[in-house]
């Protein structure tokens, strides 16, 4: 039967990522390759101490002994690391901006286009403070000062070693280590700049915190490092989201982001990701594979991992948490779309270490057009881990016929005392659904995403309010067309 | 002008003829019932009218209000006022009953080129329906459908339609499933929107729902067919000599 539905599975092609133009704005880049001399140039533009330089150094040359893991259910053609600039900043007069007039008004217009007027922000006082880094340099830090009378650091995090370097040289590196991943790896070597966020001890951070990430020179590899630090008793919750220009040329993107949490203390740490997924025949996009690990360091801390994909060409990523500290608590919420020719392999790892630690992964996966979409998860309980709990729950959502979903669940337990559940579900998104919806006089992209929002609620509401909104436009943005 | 007017309709699915010369024209005010035994072809009446892809119209014509019906995709139709009450209810998880209908009644009024009905006009909205069909609160929080009970899902269609305020009801077999008190209920809240300008057309198999909602005009389908129509002691004779006179093989 050959209905409408199926006219407009295809017709999903139609919608084009609405965020691609590129800013013209000089960049001041490193001739491309890596090498030695490269992981030097970098650290010495950013004036960087000696012992961070050692530790890029140690990483480049463990870097080479490594090989490219191919184990996750991606395919994309070989990267040539020797043809990659490993870094671009956008040049600046003198020591860069201090207030937001001082900023490049072309970049500023480019964060208009995307629709994160950082003057507004500015204006609407106390909503979000916004690291905002543009390629690999921030250009402006806002609510700073108010964050500072609290005691908290929330800066990029090439000030932060400076400014810092004592709590840096402290955390950095001690949740992904440098020898962790052959892209963590790669990072530590080359990372170019990022967020640094450290909570002092009891206090609670009154905002939500939140950078955009901007990938804009072409050809340039963007390594983001962040470290995110909640001393004993404090909270935070962080806010990632991400656009990115249309490219032609695939671009790399291997950030890691770093999360400790001391006793009694909360991280929230939320991601919207949009970057540029490739036209609809898989050309360009964006690779990302991207390190994220919490450390759940003392007890009775928590760590809740949520995260909203939409894009990239390739996604590599597994958000995790190592529960070391007793009656410590890890979370991951996730609602990964893919169309076209998108491929993701997503999902977390829960590592119980602790007695009484409980760990809760709720994974949602929506596939269209001809893309695939993995869920790939591990739950670990050493020995060690008396009464450790974990729920596991992975949904599938399929549009069309040409899509694929996949689940990869691992689960190793060591102690008999723990409990483990794996929940899994497939649906297709239902004729009937939407036929019900069309009767009670809504259109079927209306309907479609009606449904899928629905589908998604569960981790929607772990958002932050005006995230979720984001999001829910974001996935309706992804799906348009999808079904008829 | 009539409300609606099936003139000589044949359809099917998937290419099976399943309508083979349907004529029935409704005007406003009346309540039409279509009776007939199962496979006749009641339900995919309803699904035609609704707009259903899967069903498609090989011949004839449907006006509604004098518009060609088959110009207008199935949301248009229900914005239009028509509205079905469906047999078996779609559950839609994640999506709240209340969110739902405000979706609805706001696409419903956009597409008569009036303003969106804000949080606060909504709910007094709802204030002033849900007590004929007798919606709890609790009733509008959950999930689409989500664990209902068969009686709720139908309680709620015809809630919907309070708050859609269609012209033409079409109530797909509402009556089966529901036990005495459910069945009251749901005709309550059929009696108490019939006005002189909506009309209704009441599938069912059973004469018993036709004791409550009682209709100007009985038709009997069979094979497709509409065999008889008259008023509504029609519908009492069938209930004592059955679907057998007129189908042959097929008894009730």
């Amino acid at each position: 039967m050959k209905t409408d539905n199926d006219k407009t599975f295809q017709d999903l092609n139609d919608t084009e990522y609405k965020y691609g133009f590129v800013t013209d704005i000089e960049s001041d880049s490193l001739p491309p390759g890596l090498n030695e001399d490269i992981v030097r140039a970098i650290s010495s533009r950013k004036k960087e101490p000696e012992w961070l330089t050692e530790w890029r150094l140690k990483a480049y040359r463990h870097w080479i002994t490594m090989t490219e893991p191919t184990w996750s259910n991606v395919h994309y053609p070989k990267i040539d690391y020797q043809a990659l600039s490993y870094y671009s900043a956008p040049k600046q007069k003198g020591d860069g901006p201090k207030t937001l007039d001082e900023v490049d008004p072309e970049l500023l217009e480019t964060y208009e286009k995307l629709g994160i007027p950082l003057r507004e922000q500015e204006a609407l006082a106390g909503v979000v403070a916004v690291d905002a880094v543009f390629d690999s340099v921030s250009v402006a830090t806002t609510f700073k000062g108010k964050l500072e009378e609290l005691g908290i650091i929330f800066c990029s995090f090439s000030e932060a070693v400076h400014s810092h370097p004592d709590l840096v040289k402290q955390y950095l590196g001690t949740v992904v280590p440098y020898k962790d991943n052959y892209f963590a790896t790669l990072n530590s070597a080359v990372f170019s700049d990022g967020s640094f966020c450290y909570v002092p001890p009891g206090v609670r951070c009154p905002m939500e915190l939140s950078t955009y990430f901007r990938i804009n020179a072409a050809n340039t590899g963007q390594f983001e490092r962040t470290l995110l630090i909640a001393d004993e008793g404090a909270y935070v919750s962080y806010l990632e989201g991400c656009t990115a220009p249309q490219r032609d040329e695939n671009q790399l993107h291997a950030a890691v982001v770093e999360l400790v949490a001391l006793d009694n203390a909360q991280i929230k740490y939320s991601t919207v990701q949009n970057w540029y997924p490739g036209d609809k025949d898989g050309k360009g996009g964006i690779y990302n594979f991207v390190t994220k690990r919490g450390h759940c360091r003392g007890h009775h801390s928590k760590i809740s991992w949520t995260q909203v994909e939409t894009g990239s060409a390739v996604t590599w990523k597994y958000p995790s948490c190592i529960l070391k500290g007793d009656y410590s608590v890890g979370e991951f919420y996730s609602v990964a779309v893919t169309n076209h020719m998108q491929q993701a392999d997503t999902g977390s790892k829960m590592i119980h270490i602790g007695k009484n630690t409980s760990s809760t992964i709720v994974s949602k996966g929506i596939s269209a057009g001809r893309s695939q979409n993995s869920y790939r998860g591990m739950v670990k309980v050493l020995e060690t881990a008396e009464n450790a709990r974990n729920f596991s729950q992975c949904d599938s959502m399929l549009m069309g016929g040409s899509c694929g979903a996949h689940t990869f669940p691992y689960i190793d337990v060591g102690n008999p005392t723990a409990q483990v559940e794996h929940e899994a579900t497939t649906t297709k998104i239902g004729e009937d659904q939407i036929f019900y919806c069309n009767q009670r006089g809504l259109e079927t992209e209306e309907a479609v995403n009606l449904i899928v929002n629905g589908f998604c609620k569960e981790v929607f509401r772990e958002l932050p309010m005006e995230f979720a909104v984001e999001a829910q436009k974001l996935l309706g943005i992804s799906l348009e067309g999808s079904v008829g | 002008m009539a409300l609606l007017e099936i003139k000589d309709l044949h359809a099917g699915v998937e290419g099976i003829p399943i309508l083979k010369g349907i004529n029935l024209t409704i005007d406003p005010g009346e309540v039409h019932a279509v009776m007939g035994p199962n496979g006749s072809g009641k339900s995919t009446l309803s699904n035609v009218l609704a707009g259903h892809e899967a069903y498609k119209v090989t011949r004839g014509e449907i006006l509604f209000g004098g518009k060609d019906l088959q110009e207008l995709a199935a949301h248009e139709r229900a914005c239009a006022g028509l509205f079905l009450a469906f047999q078996y209810p779609v559950e839609i998880p994640g999506i709240s009953n209340m969110y739902f209908l405000k979706a609805a009644v706001n696409a419903v009024r956009e597409y008569r080129g009036e303003e969106p009905l804000d949080a606060m006009d909504f709910i007094e909205l709802v204030e002033a329906k849900k007590s004929v069909m007798k919606i709890r609160d609790e009733l509008l929080a959950r999930a689409v459908n989500s664990g209902f009970s068969g009686g709720e899902k139908k309680r709620n269609e015809i809630f919907q339609m309070a708050m859609l305020e269609p012209t033409l009801g079409i109530l797909d077999e509402t009556d089966s499933g529901l036990d005495i008190d459910a069945l009251k209920i749901v005709a309550d809240g059929v009696n108490a929107l019939r006005s002189p300008d909506r009309g209704f057309l009441v599938i069912t198999h059973y004469q018993r729902l036709l004791d409550y909602i009682i209709p100007d005009h009985v038709h009997v389908m069979v094979h497709g067919r509409i065999v008889k129509s008259g008023g509504k002691e029609l519908a009492l004779e069938l209930e004592d000599e059955g679907y057998a006179s007129w189908n042959g093989e097929e008894g009730l």
